[in-house]
């Protein structure tokens, strides 16, 4: 899947990699989409309800070898 | 409009200075307005140095321990400060976050911290013991914020 912008938030904890995300989101722009990766597997949940909260689009999420990747489309 | 988040923080040990934080900066994350209002021992948590931010076993029958301590032992002198040290090398090797880091987020996201003029007054703390980045207050001002938060927690 096409990306704008990566971030590595594996061996990070609640709720860093969240708050990566966050910041991700912040430095592109509207309909761009953040590629970031989790090793967290409270992260899973987080993510959907970041998303759902905050009206960013939860693209598609990949899971390989405890690697949990995210694809998040920033909302207009 | 964005949701409000209005907390208050009472307690000041390592282990306790984690729920404000994470809460307040995962809020700010997901775009609520929020506040802390620090008041008693949380006040400690708005300190210039964090190194002080200890962990104590003591009276706290829920907090693992590598072998069973009875109580007797756990009051014996360095205790306290070995239990402080193996939670932080904990935080440290599961990647969680340093208070630090946390109350740095959150100060980076424009969540408001109020000091509790009342215990500074009571402790004597000096307004230079503090982080620049506060403000002073009483519960009227806590208030103000609280009563117009979706979410309203006392920790």
């Amino acid at each position: 899947m096409d990306f704008d912008k990566e971030l590595d938030a594996t061996n990070l904890n609640c709720p860093l990699p969240i708050l990566r995300c966050k910041k991700g989101l912040s430095e592109i722009n509207a309909a761009q989409v953040l590629k970031i990766m989790a090793t967290d597997p409270g992260a899973v949940k987080d993510f959907q309800a970041f998303c759902k909260q905050t009206g960013h689009e939860l693209l598609q999420l990949d899971e390989a070898e405890g690697v949990y990747t995210f694809y998040i489309k920033k909302h207009a | 409009m964005a949701k409000k988040l209005a907390l208050i923080a009472s307690k000041g040990t390592l282990d306790w200075a984690y729920p404000p934080f994470i809460l307040a900066s995962t809020a700010a994350a997901l775009d609520y307005e929020v506040q802390i209002f620090f008041t008693f021992y949380g006040l400690t948590l708005l300190k210039k140095d964090l190194g002080d931010l200890k962990v104590s076993p003591l009276g706290n029958p829920a907090m693992p321990m590598p072998v069973p301590m009875p109580n007797l032992v756990q009051m014996l002198p360095g205790m306290e400060s070995m239990a402080t040290m193996m939670m932080k090398q904990k935080i440290a090797t599961k990647g969680v976050a340093s208070i630090e880091d946390l109350r740095n987020a959150c100060i980076e996201t424009g969540v408001k911290l109020i000091a509790c003029q009342m215990t500074v007054d009571l402790f004597d703390f000096k307004k230079e013991d503090f982080i620049d980045d506060i403000e002073f207050g009483g519960a009227a001002t806590f208030f103000e914020f609280a009563g117009e938060s979706d979410v309203q927690l006392f920790i």
